[in-house]
């Protein structure tokens, strides 16, 4: 833990550290989550793209107060760029990585002046909208993207030329769970910075940010480019760990389950949305390997209740009780 | 939660970097259980189709018990949500080995579902049955997949061969515009260019239309003998099908021609009038007369109602399980991988839809696909067989 | 060129039905500031009443007013239990809640109905095709259109030229000034709510013999519905109208001239419309 809390200190001075109780119990049920689990490694790998994918979103939602449906297409994109490299024989995993962050956040960047425009419903259609023409160009370029079939037909080198991505999933999970950690140390310090002030800035009033001199295009048009490398990242990994790559990593299901997630963890709470991401994926998988047919019952009235019970997600829940510790 | 406390302790004396060099292995357990790891897609848009291969395998389990070989089956079942989740599929296939221990996976109903997993399987040496998903490269991609269902070329290009021999000089195809539409345009095609017809054109659909109105007038305008069709069955293909009735393609002299998942016999009380005089080429329908099809239909009613219908998921489903439980019969109850794939390649099964049999190199399967016409017997609408191609392999096998 | 007026006809039928199906949306969405994410789901359910009821020996037409008045109670009650609690709380809380809702009504069906298409008797005056003006077209698509058109002259006279209509209008503009002048805001508000769920139960009934029906019903159709709400701009009864009837003609069309087109005409008419109009065709401005 001492780790931890040094690279929160370098950030610097006059910064709050990312080490809260809910942020250091998060990393050490993850970490911990590996050894009490071992065979489960498939399922944790999964749900810590979950979470980065979700923290990717919540820096557009949660921060900037900008929604979207179709934010999946960062992370097939990034799904697809690492498999479409390591088909060409560039197999690295952090090539990879690295290839997959890039290109989501470049087109996240090109897109990003025509979706900020209008209020919250012209905003989620408008992303909708361009996330269904992506899917269908994707549908289109069969060659490229192995169209309905998706891209399995390709390996994985051993993570920095000595982990091999075992069956068991143990490097994956690893791998993740390093990818995570340094994503929401990033993430953290981009938050607190001006710059995430600023964000916070245009989400409380939009209108008003202008006047005081803050670039609001620019500054949202940033928040896109660096939303989309991390959902970029996480569907990296996704492609590499699952060895697979297809359209519906780009879907609108995704699309909407991370702006479910992302409420249920709280906007803008960077704790809270990572342990709502892996709440999300835990209560979905043991609510579908104990009735296959009906889960969605489950998941919906847990949805519904968590609107009552959870105000503010479970990053509310944490303020709450954060207060009532130290008043 | 013993296990998993020793490895605990395990993981942290040997620190991170180190656990990823020690792998526990993923033998099955080795006692008198068959256990059967069974994906399908149960909730969501195709949760029709998996219920059709859970009654399929039910009503196996009916005629044939829970015991094979002395060993007792058990059967684990999740759900892979559909077509769009290749990752969940991979996913829940490997925890079935690794966690619950399967000697095999019986499943996949879609294409990229079977196609995420292959290298796991490979790695992890289980056999999986292939319950449905029909793209012909799948079995190549691992040698431990066996397909027990069928392949699109399979039906696609028997009905053009079917269709250039039969007095059509010209077709026009309509297929969903993604892979498996692809195959299906592409393999019809093929066969019947080869019987020397002419394609007069081709129109691809969104993979979800439920509006075809549009695309028949084109069709009618282009006035060919007959119209091909493929669309990815449920919902959509009934609107296909009601669709060319309202349009009355038969009454602008075009026949119509599709693979025989489209006009499934479960759908047709919703298709109606729709099947009336229209050609399909399948390897399963409900008026097959044989005695293992009238023990499978009457097991199946018993499981899922009298009114209800098996389709030929649920036949696919009912034979993976004959498969492997033959296959576990002539290894005298081992459960090994190399082992229960030896005994399954070449096996003759005698399935509801006729003898079938698995290709030993291919590992795919070989059956007699039927050319039925949409007819109206006894009030109600069925597809009856008046021809039939025997013992067809899978026609998009690269040759070795 | 009558084939091309023939094409149009279908496409202005499927219009009407997505109309049918999203108005009630709109109405929610528009004036009640509601995101119902559940409409899809109320829709699913007027779909099953109108098969069971068709099936226990009543006539098609004769379903449809029940299916709309017991959907609406339905909707009422839901209102009542919980939705009216969370008319102050931010779009995306709403968006889980009534996502959540759907989710668990389409569980729900799976469990009462089965998983498989249900069918549903239509009389034989609606099947077959007609000739009108020396135009074939079918005759349950110009049914269609008559129950469209007739639903929408009957909701803007009802919100444009009633007491009903002035006081809603009154409470969406200013809540507490209307419950000053008396007018009771709650009641109100549910019976609106109602009148949403009531007019997707009708647009689910008539659904089924075009789309089918099944447990998945609830959220398939929902981003079509969403579209036409956006592209009409949401609570404008004549917004929804022209968007639907867009959308069809529009999808017609390029299905006929230009089919290679496929899935990118509607998603491209969608972003063209909000990026030129962020409030929709009709919608206020923002």
């Amino acid at each position: 833990m001492t780790l931890l809390k040094d690279s929160g200190l370098a950030v610097g001075p006059g910064m709050r550290l990312p080490i809260s109780g809910a942020t250091t119990l998060l990393f050490a049920a993850l970490i911990a989550s590996g050894f009490l689990f071992p065979n489960h490694f498939a399922l944790a790998t999964q749900i810590l793209v979950l979470m980065i994918f979700a923290l990717s979103y919540d820096l557009l939602q949660g921060h900037a107060g900008i929604v979207s449906l179709g934010h999946a297409v960062f992370l097939g994109l990034g799904a697809y760029s690492s498999a479409i490299l390591a088909r060409a024989g560039l197999t690295d995993p952090l090539l990879g990585l690295a290839v997959g962050a890039a290109v989501p956040a470049l087109i996240a960047l090109v897109l990003s002046p025509i979706v900020v425009r209008g209020n919250d419903f012209t905003r989620l259609l408008v992303t909708l909208g361009v996330a269904s023409l992506v899917y269908e160009a994707a549908n289109r370029l069969r060659d490229l993207t192995g169209g309905a079939d998706g891209l399995s037909d390709f390996e994985v080198a051993p993570l920095l030329g000595l982990f091999a991505f075992d069956f068991e999933g143990r490097t994956g999970f690893i791998y993740a769970l390093a990818t995570f950690f340094l994503v929401y140390l990033a993430l953290w310090r981009v938050t607190n910075s001006p710059f995430g002030m600023a964000l916070r800035g245009i989400r409380e009033n939009a209108r008003r940010m202008p006047a005081i001199g803050s670039p609001v295009a620019r500054h949202l048009a940033v928040a896109y480019l660096l939303s989309g490398a991390v959902a970029g990242i996480a569907g990296a990994l996704l492609a590499q760990t699952s060895r697979f790559a297809s359209l519906d990593m780009l879907g609108f299901e995704r699309s909407a389950e991370i702006v479910m997630v992302v409420t249920l963890g709280g906007n803008g709470h960077l704790a809270g949305v990572g342990i709502g991401a892996a709440a999300f994926g835990v209560v979905k998988d043991a609510l579908s390997t104990v009735s296959p047919r009906y889960w969605q019952l489950g998941l919906g009235i847990v949805l519904m209740a968590s609107v009552f019970l959870a105000r503010g997600g479970i990053g509310g829940i944490i303020e709450r009780l954060s207060r009532r510790r130290q008043p | 939660m013993n296990s998993s406390l020793r490895s605990a302790l395990r993981a942290a004396i040997c620190g991170l970097a180190l656990a990823v060099g020690l792998s526990p292995g993923a033998a099955p357990a080795a006692d008198d259980k068959l256990r059967i790891g069974v994906i399908l897609p149960l909730s969501g848009v195709f949760s029709n189709e998996g219920r059709q291969y859970e009654q399929g395998i039910a009503a196996y389990q009916k005629l044939h018990g829970k015991t094979v070989a002395g060993l007792s089956v058990e059967i684990i079942t999740r759900d892979d949500q559909g077509p769009g989740s290749g990752d969940l599929a991979r996913r829940l296939t490997q925890e079935l080995i690794l966690r619950e221990k399967v000697d095999a996976i019986i499943g996949y109903s879609f294409t990229p579902n079977a196609m995420s997993t292959a290298s796991l399987l490979s790695e992890a040496k289980r056999p999986a049955i292939i319950v449905n998903a029909a793209t012909s490269i799948i079995t190549e991609r691992s040698p431990y997949f066996v397909r027990v269902s069928w392949t699109l070329p399979q039906s696609a290009a028997t009905l053009g061969d079917w269709a250039a021999k039969n007095g059509i000089k010209t077709v026009y195809t309509m297929v969903s515009d993604y892979a498996p539409g692809i195959d299906a345009e592409t393999w019809f095609t093929k066969a019947f260019v080869a019987g020397g017809g002419k394609v007069a054109g081709s129109v691809r659909t969104p993979i979800t239309s439920m509006e075809y109105a549009p695309y028949l007038q084109r069709v009618i305008e282009a006035k060919p003998d007959a119209l091909f069709a493929f669309n990815p069955g449920g919902d959509v293909s009934v609107a296909f099908m009601k669709a060319t009735r309202e349009r009355n393609l038969a009454g602008a002299g075009i026949k119509l021609l599709v693979t025989g998942d489209v006009v499934e016999d479960n759908s047709l009380p919703l298709i109606g009038d729709g099947l009336d005089g229209v050609i399909s080429a399948h390897h399963y329908q409900l008026g097959i007369a044989t005695a293992e099809n009238e023990r499978f239909i009457k097991a199946y009613k018993d499981i899922a109602g009298a009114d209800a219908t098996p389709n030929f998921r649920a036949v696919q489903a009912y034979d993976a399980m004959d498969l492997l439980y033959k296959a576990v019969v002539k290894t005298g109850g081992k459960t090994d991988a190399e082992g229960l794939l030896a005994a399954m390649k070449g096996m003759t099964l005698a399935s509801p839809r006729g003898a079938i049999t698995i290709d030993a190199q291919t590992r795919d399967i070989v059956q007699d696909v039927y050319i039925r016409r949409g007819e109206k017997i006894d009030g109600r609408w069925q597809n009856r067989s008046f021809d039939t191609y025997k013992a067809v392999a899978d026609p998009g096998k690269t040759p070795r | 060129m009558s084939n091309v007026i023939a094409i149009i006809m279908d496409g202005v039928a499927y219009g009407m039905l997505l109309f049918l199906s999203a108005v009630g949306l709109s109405v929610t969405l528009g004036l009640m500031r509601f995101i119902n994410l559940a409409h899809g789901a109320f829709a699913m359910g007027g779909g099953y009443l109108a098969v069971v009821l068709v099936d226990a020996g009543l006539p098609f037409l004769l379903s449809l007013p029940i299916v709309f008045l017991a959907i609406g109670a339905a909707g009422i009650a839901i209102e009542r239990a919980g939705i009216r609690h969370l008319y102050r709380r931010t779009a995306l809380e709403q968006v889980l809640f009534s996502i959540g809702l759907a989710l668990a009504l389409g569980a729900l069906a799976n469990l009462v109905f089965g998983p498989q298409q249900q069918a549903i008797q239509i009389p034989s005056l609606l099947s077959g095709r007609v000739t009108v003006l020396g135009l074939e077209i079918a005759r349950y698509r110009l049914f269609l259109i008559g129950m469209g058109a007739a639903t929408a002259i009957t909701l803007v006279c009802l919100f444009e030229y009633t007491l009903f209509g002035a006081r809603i209008r009154a409470a969406v503009d200013n809540r507490r000034a209307a419950e000053g002048i008396g007018i009771q805001v709650e009641r109100l508000f549910a019976v609106t709510f109602g009148l949403g769920a009531g007019l997707a139960g009708l647009g689910g009934a008539l659904s089924v013999e075009m789309l089918g029906l099944d447990p998945a019903f609830a959220l398939k159709y929902l981003t079509i519905l969403l579209m036409v709400v956006a592209i009409g701009g949401a609570g404008s009864i004549a917004g929804s109208l022209q968007a639907a009837l867009v959308l069809g003609t529009v999808d017609a069309l390029f299905k006929y001239f230009l089919p290679e087109a496929g899935g990118f005409v509607i998603f491209g008419l969608l972003v063209a419309v909000l990026l030129v109009r962020p409030s929709g065709l009709r919608g206020r401005a923002a």
